[in-house]
Formats: structure tokens, sequence, C-alpha cells
């Protein structure tokens, strides 16, 4: 966790009055008093959101936890076809995370093992840069975001994303084969997409927004601490500031010079 | 002068209705991807663009070759290609046209297409590409329809047009230039991320374009009363092999510093092409095509003797035109995202109802350039007469 | 004028066709649909914003909700009396207006417009 214990209480009993009857409880309140008790909320108020993917601690199971949790919660559809699938958070081998990085000697350790992926957020991501319509951009907070509203479908910035990850939707989620997606849509509050438009992780901005820590950690969290680790790298006292100090770490494609904000510690 | 356009013979009539029928069924196709999504399509979120963006690469190329004949005239005053400018412009509006449809049938959704102007971003280069051919698609249209109608009236062509034609000439090494640049400047795909790319696209572009153009040359002399010239043709074949060499050259520039360096990124991609990877050799057999039509151009081209017999230009056009058209409306977008960037392969194929929606836009590409070709040549017949 | 026979039975023609669905609508004049209330929303009284402003105006509203929580993170909408509400339609319009179909869809349907938020966004299901 990237926070204080004492910060983490106050998120923890806002989010529980939020998380759950979300809007009830924001009626309740007084415009001055909800900016105020916002403003308490460190995860609101980032200055540039990274991940660190602490492999040490990771496991498969911890992983797969992530990524149905992901899923779930941004009604990921299944169409059980490689070629049309989409992907917020994956894991893929070690080799072909970072290709280029192997040797022949390496370990078997590392060869073969799955590392989890994800938009890496990038300080100077390409992908905005190429966008016609300003459908992705770069927020404040450093969150590479997807206007699914504006979205024409180019696809441009799935030729100009080094990391492989932006999804397009080739078909209708919704007409996903029932059979792989029985609970679809898995979350209502959240909308499902059209097809033609481009998607990808979006650090869970929905959730930040309301001071919840994205799923995929919160998923890691309830099963190993500081698997991973999401926060704020402005703030040099955060815990992903801690944790980069104290370990080597690495990123995917660094010398494309897209400053990738997901860093992994092997 | 559009009614030049409603009177012809069964033959002119026979096509355009043969061309009809293919533009039916390409829109039939395309409302079944309009509904069902992108997933019609061969392409996959590995080669995340295909045939439809080969197609507009390729086209945009055409487009920009009508420069050829532009250029000499109005620069140089070579005055023999007077006779040919319209054809060329009109060559060019039809390119465009299809340059556009190809785009539009690319899109994921397609109804939203005016957020480009709606909410510009000018740090895109898709943006760019859009004004750059809008704008020559105008220019065009204006000097060729102008030209041609003070030439029915046998007068010389309003004051006005000519800082147009005299724009419409760096105008037309921008739309290649640009187009290159929606490749070249990407982190991450090798095979694109080269200097050279805009300087390929318009080598590749003025052979295959003219070559083009000499054949069509070759169908209007048949077909009307109007003969495009033996000089004229002889000079857009000096071009055509001049531009040949000079794209041949290039790629070769290409092989250099991918293999000499023996950077792996930058070899992958071209040994894919040309050899496979893994066991996947889809594109082998094509690029090995390409090649072996590239020599035969090059030698037909190359000795003027051969060169200027109009038989032999014929075949060394149409050589010229296939292995370009596999060169770039075929191997350079797919080759670009093979392998993906977590270095494996995922191969890419048209689907038939991709190939019909694309048929269906050369349709319609020909269906305009046929229009506006029996305008020009009317015309011309009308003032020889 | 030549041939003003033909041209005067095309004119004919051409008006009939142009004129089709009016008499084929002729006399079919369907009733403007009420959007009805639900318990919850005649308790509350007051929406988000006044209700002559709501009926001429909530997509502009939607509009400006979705432009402003999408592409501005603003997510808290404050009403003219002071009151907070999360902008969302699922969450909080639908919430209020549980009755989507009696609610929203009618009065749609009746102006042939089939708004696309439902493409994506998931309208909670209505307790009948």
């Amino acid at each position: 966790m990237d926070i204080d214990r004492r910060k983490f209480l106050k998120i923890a009993g806002l989010s529980a009055v939020m998380g759950i009857g979300g809007k009830a409880a924001f009626e309740l309140l007084a415009p001055k008093e909800l900016e105020a008790s916002l403003r308490e909320v460190p995860l609101t108020q980032g200055k540039k959101w990274g991940m660190v993917v602490n492999m040490a601690k990771m496991d498969d199971e911890i992983m797969k936890r992530c990524m149905e949790a992901c899923n779930r919660v941004h009604n990921i559809p299944n169409f059980g076809d490689p070629r049309v699938e989409i992907k917020w958070i994956w894991e893929e081998t070690y080799e072909h995370s970072f290709p280029g990085q192997e040797h022949e000697y390496i370990g078997e350790k590392y060869l073969g093992r799955n590392f989890l992926l994800m938009c890496n957020h990038c300080t100077d991501p390409p992908c905005c840069r190429v966008c016609p319509t300003g459908a992705t951009w770069k927020r404040e907070d450093g969150i590479v975001m997807m206007d699914w509203h504006r979205c024409i479908g180019c696809r441009f910035c799935m030729a100009g994303c080094p990391y492989g990850s932006r999804s397009f939707n080739w078909g209708d989620p919704r007409k996903a084969p029932k059979e792989l997606n029985p609970d679809f849509p898995t979350n209502r509050d959240y909308p499902t997409r059209s097809k033609g438009v481009v998607e990808k992780c979006t650090f869970c901005d929905e959730r930040i927004a309301r001071g919840q820590i994205p799923a995929c950690v919160e998923a890691a969290n309830e099963i190993r601490e500081g698997a991973l680790v999401f926060g704020d790298l402005d703030d040099p006292d955060s815990d992903i500031r801690k944790v980069l100090r104290a370990h080597y770490s690495i990123r995917r494609k660094p010398e494309l010079g897209t400053g990738p904000n997901v860093y992994y510690i092997i | 002068m559009l009614d030049k356009a409603l009177k012809g013979s069964a033959t002119y009539w026979g096509w355009l209705l043969f061309l009809l029928a293919f533009i039916g069924v390409g829109f039939g196709c395309y409302l079944y991807q309009f509904s069902e999504g992108l997933r019609i399509t061969g392409m996959s979120r590995d080669v995340s663009w295909g045939f439809y963006i080969g197609q507009f690469t390729y086209l945009v190329g055409v487009a920009a070759s009508g420069v050829m004949v532009v250029l000499p005239y109005y620069i140089h005053n070579y005055k023999a290609f007077a006779r040919i400018t319209i054809l060329g412009e009109f060559l060019a509006v039809s390119a465009i046209v299809m340059c556009g449809l190809f785009i539009s049938v690319d899109l994921g959704y397609l109804p939203r297409v005016m957020n480009i102007i709606l909410y510009p971003h000018p740090n895109s280069i898709l943006f760019w590409d859009m004004i750059v051919l809008n704008v020559y698609l105008l220019l065009n249209i204006f000097i060729g329809w102008n030209v041609l109608s003070a030439e029915r009236k046998g007068v010389h062509y309003p004051k006005w047009i000519t800082p147009l034609i005299y724009i419409s000439i760096p105008w037309a090494f921008s739309i290649h230039t640009v187009t290159a640049f929606l490749y070249a400047g990407l982190p991450g795909r090798h095979f694109w991320l080269t200097a050279i790319m805009a300087a390929r696209f318009l080598a590749s572009a003025f052979c295959s374009g003219p070559a083009l153009l000499i054949l069509l040359c070759f169908i209007v002399r048949k077909l009307s009363r109007f003969d495009p010239g033996k000089e004229q043709i002889r000079t857009l074949g000096g071009i055509v092999a001049y531009a040949m060499i000079l794209n041949v050259f290039f790629f070769l520039l290409e092989l250099f510093t991918a293999f000499y360096s023996r950077i792996p990124e930058h070899m992958h991609a071209i040994v894919y092409l040309f050899f496979g990877l893994e066991g996947h050799t889809r594109l082998v057999p094509w690029m090995w095509g390409a090649t072996v039509f590239a020599v035969i151009a090059l030698v037909l081209l190359i000795i003027p003797q051969l060169r200027r017999r109009e038989g032999i230009l014929a075949i060394a056009c149409g050589s010229v035109i296939v292995a370009t058209w596999i060169d770039k409306g075929l191997a350079l977008v797919v080759g670009g995202f093979i392998p993906n960037p977590f270095d494996r392969i995922f191969e890419y194929w048209p689907t038939t109802p991709e190939v019909f929606i694309s048929l269906g836009v050369y349709a319609t590409g020909f269906f305009v350039l046929s229009v506006l070709y029996k305008i020009a040549v009317s015309v011309k017949e009308e003032v020889a007469a | 004028m030549y041939d003003a026979g033909k041209i005067i039975v095309g004119l004919i023609i051409g008006i009939g066709l142009l004129l089709f669905p009016f008499y084929y609508n002729a006399g079919k004049a369907a009733k403007a649909p009420e959007p009805q209330l639900t318990p919850k929303a005649k308790e509350a009284k007051v929406c988000v914003a006044e209700t002559s402003y709501m009926k001429t105006s909530h997509m502009h509203l939607l509009e400006r909700w979705r432009q402003e929580v999408v592409r501005g993170g603003e997510r808290y909408y404050t009403a003219s009396n002071g009151k907070v509400y999360y902008k969302s339609v699922e969450e909080t319009c639908l919430d209020c207006h549980s009755n989507k179909s009696k609610f929203c869809d009618q009065c749609h349907d009746y102006m042939r417009i089939s708004p696309y938020c439902w493409d994506c966004h998931i309208a909670p299901k209505e307790t009948k």
C-alpha cells in the first residue's frame, strides 16, 4: 500500500461509505464537506501514478486473481480467440515481456516465467501523440486515459504503442460467446464498450476518483502485500518510491524513450 | 462538360455497369462489416492494420504521381505533356477518392469520423494526412476541370488557376511524405522506423503511378480517337525507369542497414517477409514474386532499345505495378506488425469479405476514373475535330 | 417545352412518391406518451435541475456530465440548491427513475430517437 496507516484508515472509511452506497453517501455531504473530505484522500491527489510489480512476491495465483479482478470490474469479454482478445492486464513470459533481454545462460527461474503486464502509462506516450481526435490523452495525474465516446477506431494508437497494451473491439463485446461469459456484464456500474473502439488499462481511474486503489492491486494485497505497489511517483515519501529506492528495477523497452511508469523488480 | 459522360458507346456503359456490380457487392459486404464489426476481416490485435491501409498507402502514391506529368509541363515547359496533364490530374482525383474510401472502411466507428475535425489534434500525423489529401483532391478537381473547359472553349485557362498549379506540385510531394510519416515516426515498429521511408514512398509512387498512366494511355488510344502521343509515352517510360531504379536502390539501402548492423529488430520483419520466421511463411512467395517482377521491370526499363518499344514498355509497366503493389500494398503494412511487440508472430491474410470490400472501393475509383477520362477524352476529340 | 406530357407525368409521380409518408401515416397519429414518475422520484420532488430544463435539455446536461467526468475527471455535480450528486446516468439518474422503459424509452421511441448510451452503459434492472 502506498499510503500510511492513518491515511489508509480514512480512505477505507470513505470508500466503504462510497464504494457501496456511493452517491447516497455523497448526497448526505454538503458541497464544502465533500471537497474537504476528498482532499484528505491521498488517492485522489496523485501527481504521477505508477506501479511496481514485485516479482519476488508475485506468483501465478496472485497474477490470476489480479487478472480476474480487472476483467470482472471492467466487463472485459472473453472471445476465446487470441486474435481478438481484449487485454487490460495479462501475463506473458519473461523472454516475450522483455524481448532481447534473454540470453542462453539464463536460469529456469526466469525463462518461461510469467510476468504481469499492463499499460505502462508512459510519461511521453506515443499513443496519445498519434491519436487524431484526442480520444486518448495523458491526464495531469499521469494516467493515460481513454474516451470511448470519442474514439473513431482508426487504431493508430495500436500501431504507436510499443507494448501491445491496446485492444480493439473487433466485435461487439456483448456478442461474445455466452458459454465463455456466463455473467457478462459482470459489473453493471461500469460500461461495456461498443464495437469499433480501442480500450486499455486506465489504472482504475473510476476507483481512484472514489479513493479506492486499482482492482488488481486490491486483489494482490488480499493474498500478499507488496506484490503490486501502486502510488504517486511524484511523492518521495510514497511506498512506491521507497520500494524503488530499496530494490533494483527494470522497465519494458526503456530505450524507446516513452518513459514507462510500470516497474518490475526481478 | 458533364454531359460528355452521359453519351457513350455500349462498351462504355457496359464497363460502368460491370463496375457498378462490383460496387454493389462491395457495399453489401461493407454493410455486413458495419453491423458485425471489423472482426470479419483478417486483422487482429497483433496485425491491426491490413489490406485496407495497404491499399490506401499504395493509392496515395498513385495520386501523388500525377505531379510527374504536371511538373515537367509547368516547371520545365515540356510542352508535349500538355496533352496528358489532364489524364494525370484525373487519375489523382480518382486515386484520392479511393484513399478516402479505404480509410473509411477501415475505421471502427465511421459515424464519428468528423471528430477529426471537431476535435483537431495537430500532433497526430493522421490529422495532417486528412488535410493534405483533401486539399490535393480539391486542387486537382479545380485545376483539371478549369484547364479542360478552357481547352474546350479554345481559350487560356483563367489566371487564378496558375498559382494553384504551382501549389499542387509541392503538395503532391507532401501527401506522400505525410503518409510515410504515419509509419516512420512510431517507436517500436522497427520495419517502419526509417528516415528513408518518405523517399522510398515517393520513389515507388513515381514509378507505379506513371506506369499505370502509361497503361491508361494505351487504353485511351485504343478506345478513342484521342492519341496521348508517342513522345509523351516514351518520356513517361523514362520517368518510370529512373523512379524504379531509385525505388529498388532505396530498398537495398534498407537491407544494408539492417543486415550489416545485424540489429535483430531491424532484420526480423525483412527476414519474415522473404524467408519466413519460425515457420510462418505466408508472404514469402509474394515477396519473391515481387522481386522477380522488379528484376524483369528493371531489365526492360533500363535497356533503352527495349523500353522504347511500346509492347515491351507495357509489360515493363505491368511488372512495375505488380512489384510495387506487393511491396507497398501488401508487405509494408503487414510486415511492420510482424513480429509483434512481444516478439511473437501472428500472421495476417485478408478474408473474402475484406477482399470484396476492397474490390468495391477499387471499382468505385475506376468508375470515377472512367467517367472523368470519358469527359476529358471527349473534349480532346471535340477540340481536335 | 419539349416532352411536356412526359415531364408533367414524371412530376406527378415524383411528388406523389415524395408525399407517400404523409398519406401512408394519415389518421394514425400516435398520442404523445407522458413520462411516468416512480414513487421515489415523486417523493424527491426536485431533480438535479429545474423540471422544465430537464424536460427540454436533459441530453445537454448528460453530455456535459460525460465530458466533465471522462475528460476532466470531475465526478461530482453541485445543484443550484447546493446538493451534490455523483455524475452518473446509471447510478444517479436511474436510481430515482428506475423505470427506464416508462420514463425514458417510451418518449424516445415516440420521437424515433435511440440514444447510443445503452450500447455501452448498462441500465439497472427495472423493478416492476
